[in-house]
């Protein structure tokens, strides 16, 4: 069962840090949709609704992203729907129903590093940096490879390039985790290919990725690098589907991501 | 659709509970029980089979605000069976309220009462628990002999005999053999056979399981519960508490949903025996997750079908093998495993020999039970699929094998002992889907480019409307002081509108306005008895019982209103709300009428009663038809269209039917694609959420198309037959064969998976 | 602790505990509209409205609507019975358990997106689940009451 001995609202971030430091069990709330689920006992849960973090803006070549907002709001953004051909709508579209997508939070679904995210699969396909409030700023995948430590997503900062970008799943029905998903962007010459729910958290195939960033792209080049990404990556089991069907599926996925971003406009 | 002459029945109506259960009224379960109650939770076995040594409540109890904590020591010896059936029940009486082993992870070992959720919980952790740890049995292939007995003790028994073989953990054994089925074989032209895999599938009604209860002024036990079979929990509970049955009361209110899961008495006895021990209401109500995993699913089974055929396609021989896995429990072991066979052999009576062999085992797992379809929707799958297999062989239509083979009105069949069939319109039910999916186009798949391939697949299906000689429901109408109508069942609506559709019929007999009826049911106390709604009864057997009481309470008023006056009886009609003469020139109103029968000088109030129990068990029909699209590189299935052609007789309520007809197809597309109760190697269920377990969601379904061909049942209410159950039967076998159609893989282990569909394609 | 909550436009004072969830508070003074079914986030039958958008209360600390608005299917009743009387003419109301959280959304819908599609309404109903009708029937009834046949 749930339980907290206490919920605060601070009013900057250096009081939730504060907060947040004195004991082990204190904890920062996003959407609760997952958090009420553990059976974890927290002490004092640390709610940042007053600190002004739900908006998306752009600004300074950059969209930042404040870790309060929902993944509705992503779902719904009109910019976001423009840039990177809509791969960040298009990546939370699938997430249970409209009331959990108002619920839960970007910095949660960031910050928790969870394996069948499919945001991670699609922001790691991005130039997307994390800004912590303790850590500071740092590539999304630097955060991913990190320790889990103690801090607090602030916000996020995707890039605005001119990538071209596309994002793939397979689910066994529409509103389960995604079996597997993928995430293809492409930018000038450097492509990155990105392959999540292994079931374990979203990793860039970085040999596939290269060996497109360096090729002519013929559909031979195209299949070897979809090939290469289910060989360099690992996969694993649980209920909905086996290694080696995730390992077929990401070929065929990979592929289909770079086709469909050589489409791109 | 509208019937000429008719008022209410054939009339799409709106449910007379409708507005008030849509717009959130406060009238189920939970939202009318007393503040007060204390709430009741249960510790649960982790371990899937094991002997309780000792149990120490020290500590619990001592948490203030705790009630009570009962074990096994304190619940009466005596053996029951949870199983919702008319006594004498034919499922084992293999249950305790609480017992000393426990058979499952998740069996009950600890009931705690107190004053509220957080307390009982806080207890709950406190209560310690010393187990001997047993070898248990997961896997029901190798239940059948296994050294593991998953129930030794020697107090279990049947009221009959079922075939059970504790010792050998067969709950249920049964067989039927009709002619020389290998001389049969032998004899036919092509022989097709194959092993299937239904799975158990989780009923996942919106509403959990749950209940309260108090005593009343008279120190009586009443229980309020969301329960399809009000009698029979009064019936268990005397049992399992060793209480006369007159001390208890079941009410149901409102309920959330059934499917056949509430035709399981899975909390009622729980917080009955806190209100015995304490005197005071208790209540309980179980999470998703106990929903999940502490009470029943559809049984998982194995079942071979072989099938053989002569060379103009005419299926001669039939043999099934059932492998059934009940789980830790015995109900509706026995009752299932009869059904698989008993609601699919008689499609087609064209054979000379049919055999059928099988035995539910125990295994150390959630118990199986009732559900919509019982044992019809796993035997469908098999011999459907069969059936479509030995199609492919002939090199003939499927949908032609069926129109040579299928049992026709006024014929019997093999295993039926000489009943004929009153009605079917099964030919024209496989016509009309036909044109409706586009068959002929269409069959058996087409190319559409990028990978993807799209095709189409049928199968038919039959349940039955009632259970023959056993099924009884009883009506009584009154006519009131007032000249309203009280109509008291024992039917129970669960969210499939029986009230609204006896009141419909009713209403048509007594050419009155439904309006002018009130509708009474589901109170052991006040309700004539039904024994619930299951075996798709209601429309059939409850529906049969009004129309005859309401036949009879027209003729007393008629009688009445003949009299007063002063006309002969063939000279009186009912007309609107009021007796009069064939002439018209006299009348009086009924408000009149039951003014001066029923007050004062009158003394007379007119009431009718109606018993009803059908000698046969006639069958509904469907035939249905999917269209799926298949990704050749994931083995992705989508489903695009499906097309069910429902024969139930007469359509008492159009919209009713539609959709009990559309969520009937939605629950089977869940059980063809996408759910699956999961176990880990240690018998824990790891599918115990809606997030683990998926249920179709709206995007899961595809285009549901739905189409009546209706018959005319003689023994049914205005020709009516049953539609509950069979609308669950199809979707497996016609999406299976549809997706073998796409890819050329023949999935056997439900659901279909992409995974599935994928390995299959590599192997070809 | 008390919070300060504007419930179908009445303003009230409730005390919660700390960790209660808003499903449950609503519950416990009488808004016996909303269900629970679920217990992670993704059934739909405690939808409610927070500030006019449609939220599982379900999974909503209580303690952090202070100040907030929450609307129920009782703060809405003239509308949610015009939706409920299409929904129930097409007996699409079923065990009716899930209806008012549906009907909840349907209501928010209706206000966020103009003339839907029917690709759009799927979408957006996604989250609400039900298990006795398989959703054509609400599908058809959504599309009379928006007039978007």
């Amino acid at each position: 069962m749930f339980t907290l001995l206490d919920l605060v609202q601070p009013d900057n971030l250096a009081e939730a840090y504060q907060i947040l430091s004195d004991k082990r069990n204190n904890t920062i709330l996003g959407g609760c949709t997952f958090l009420k689920m553990g059976s974890k006992r927290i002490g004092t849960a640390i709610d940042l609704s007053n600190l002004k973090l739900s908006y998306i803006k752009e600004q300074a070549g950059f969209i930042e992203i404040g870790a309060m907002t929902s993944l509705r709001e992503i779902e719904t953004h009109k910019r976001l729907m423009e840039c990177f051909n809509g791969v960040l709508p298009k990546s939370v579209h699938n997430i249970i129903g409209v009331q959990f997508r108002n619920s839960v939070t970007v910095g949660a679904s960031v910050y928790s590093k969870y394996g069948f995210s499919d945001l991670i699969t699609t922001m790691l396909a991005l130039n997307t940096e994390v800004e912590l409030y303790k850590s500071g700023r740092m590539p999304l995948i630097d955060f991913l490879n990190k320790p889990k430590e103690k801090d607090i997503l602030v916000r996020l900062w995707i890039k605005v390039d001119n990538r071209k970008a596309a994002y793939l799943n397979l689910r066994n029905s529409a509103s389960d985790f995604s079996v597997l998903n993928v995430a293809v962007s492409k930018l000038e010459d450097q492509w990155t290919v990105v392959v999540g729910a292994r079931p374990r958290r979203a990793a860039i195939a970085t040999s596939a990725s290269a060996a497109l960033s360096k090729g002519e792209l013929s559909i031979e080049e195209i299949e070897d690098a979809a090939k290469r990404a289910a060989e360099e990556l690992s996969f694993g089991t649980n209920m909905r589907g086996t290694a080696n069907y995730r390992r077929a599926l990401c070929q065929v996925l990979v592929k289909r991501g770079i086709m469909e971003v050589l489409q791109c406009k | 659709m509208k019937k000429i002459g008719m008022k209410s029945v054939g009339q799409s109506i709106r449910k007379i509970d409708g507005m008030a259960i849509a717009t959130g009224k406060p009238v189920y379960t939970e939202d009318i029980a007393m503040n007060n109650a204390l709430v009741v939770k249960i510790l649960r076995s982790p371990h899937a089979f094991a002997k309780i040594n000792s149990i120490d409540l020290s500590r619990a109890e001592k948490v203030e605000g705790v009630e009570c904590i009962l074990t096994y020591k304190d619940v009466p010896a005596e053996r029951f069976t949870l199983a919702g059936q008319s006594y004498p029940e034919p499922s084992p009486y293999d249950r305790l309220i609480l017992d000393k082993i426990v058979r499952y992870v998740g069996d009950e070992v600890a009931i705690i009462a107190a004053v509220d959720e957080r307390t009982a919980l806080l207890a709950m952790k406190k209560i310690k628990v010393d187990y001997e740890v047993w070898e248990p049995v997961l896997d029901f292939e190798k239940a059948l002999g296994n050294s593991t007995v998953v129930h030794p003790e020697e107090d279990l028994s049947c009221n009959f005999d079922i075939g059970l073989h504790k010792e050998k953990n067969i709950a249920s054994s049964f067989k039927e053999v009709v002619g020389d089925v290998e001389e049969e074989f032998r004899r036919c032209y092509e022989v097709v056979e194959d092993v299937y895999y239904p799975q158990a599938q989780a009923h996942a009604m919106m509403e959990t399981y749950r209940a309260y209860t108090y005593l009343d002024h008279t120190g009586r036990l009443v229980v309020v519960s969301s329960t399809q079979i009000p009698f029979h929990v009064r019936r268990q509970l005397a049992r399992a508490l060793q209480i006369p049955s007159s001390k208890v009361r079941v009410i149901k209110p409102r309920i959330g949903g059934g499917f056949g899961g509430k035709q399981t008495s899975a909390v009622e006895g729980f917080a009955a025996i806190v209100t015995l021990k304490t005197g005071k209401p208790a209540i309980i109500i179980y999470d998703r997750k106990e929903t999940f995993s502490c009470t029943t699913s559809r049984h998982a089974m194995r079942l071979k079908v072989k099938l053989g055929a002569d060379q103009d396609g005419i299926i001669r021989a039939i043999d099934m093998q059932v492998l059934s896995d009940t789980g830790a429990y015995g109900e509706h072991a026995a009752t299932v495993l009869g059904c698989v066979g008993h609601y699919t052999l008689p499609l087609y009576n064209k054979a000379r020999a049919v055999r059928i062999t099988g035995n539910a085992v125990y295994t150390n797992k959630m118990p199986a039970g009732a559900f919509r379809g019982y044992g019809a929707t796993q035997g469908t799958f098999a011999l459907e699929s069969t059936v479509n297999k030995l199609a492919e062989r002939l090199k003939m239509d499927p949908t032609e094998v069926r129109l040579k083979n299928i049992s026709k009105e006024g014929e019997t069949f093999l295993t039926g002992q000489g009943v004929l069939l009153g009605s079917s319109s099964l030919d024209r039910c496989i016509e009309k889907g036909k044109e409706l999916i586009g068959w002929k186009e269409k069959f058996p798949r087409r190319e559409i480019g990028q990978n993807k391939v799209r095709a189409v697949g049928m199968a038919i299906t039959m349940q039955g409307s009632g259970i023959a000689n056993i099924g009884t429901a009883s009506v009584e109408i009154r006519l009131n002081d007032d000249g309203n109508f009280t109509l008291l069942s024992g039917a129970t609506d669960m969210g499939h509108g029986c009230d609204t559709i006896l009141t419909q019929m009713a209403a048509e007999i007594l050419e009155i306005p439904m309006d002018n009826i009130i509708f009474v049911a589901g109170d052991t106390d006040t309700s004539p008895y039904d024994p619930g709604s299951y075996a798709s009864s209601t429309t059939y057997v409850a529906g049969t019982a009004t129309v005859k009481a309401a036949k009879d309470l027209k003729n007393k008023i008629l009688e009445q209103g003949a009299k007063l006056l002063g006309v002969s009886l063939h000279e009186a009609e009912l007309n609107g709300l009021a007796v009069r003469t064939i002439n018209g020139d006299q009348e009086i109103s009924l408000v009149k009428l039951a003014e001066l029968t029923i007050l004062g000088a009158g003394k007379l109030q007119l009431t009718s009663y109606a018993t009803h129990g059908s000698e046969v068990s006639p069958p509904p029909y469907v035939a249905g038809f999917a269209e799926v699209e298949v990704d050749q590189e994931t083995g992705k299935v989508e489903l695009i269209d499906y097309v069910a052609v429902v024969d139930c007789g007469t359509v008492i309520n159009p919209n009713l039917a539609r959709m009990q007809a559309e969520g009937g197809i939605a629950q089977g597309i869940g059980m063809a694609l996408y759910e699956e109760v999961h176990y880990n190697d240690l018998g824990k269920m790891e599918t115990n959420s809606f997030m683990q377990y998926k249920i179709p969601c709206r995007k899961d379904v595809g285009k549901v198309h739905i189409a009546f061909e209706e018959s005319f049942e003689p023994t049914g209410p205005f020709g009516a037959k049953s539609i509950g159950e069979v609308v669950a039967n199809t979707p497996s076998p016609a999406i299976a064969h549809a997706v073998y159609n796409a890819v050329g893989v023949r999935v056997k282990h439900l659901p279909i998976t992409p995974e599935k569909v994928f390995l299959g394609m590599q192997k070809l | 602790m008390q919070i300060n909550v504007t419930i179908n436009d009445k303003l009230v004072t409730w005390d919660v505990k700390k960790d209660e969830f808003l499903v449950d508070t609503l519950r416990s003074h009488g808004l016996l509209s909303v269900k629970k079914a679920c217990d992670t986030s993704c059934c739909g039958l405690c939808t409610v409205w927070l500030e006019d958008k449609p939220v599982l209360s379900c999974s909503i600390l209580s303690l952090r609507i202070h100040g907030k608005k929450i609307t129920t299917i009782e703060g809405v009743p003239k509308e949610a019975e015009e939706f409920a009387r299409v929904l129930t003419a097409e007996g699409a109301e079923q065990c009716g358990f899930c209806s008012p959280g549906f009907i909840m959304n349907v209501l928010a819908m209706k206000n966020e997106l103009l003339n839907p599609s029917e690709e759009e309404i799927i979408h957006y109903l996604t989250g609400n689940l039900c298990r006795c009708t398989g959703y054509m029937g609400q599908l058809r009834a959504v599309k009379t009451y928006l007039g978007v046949l």
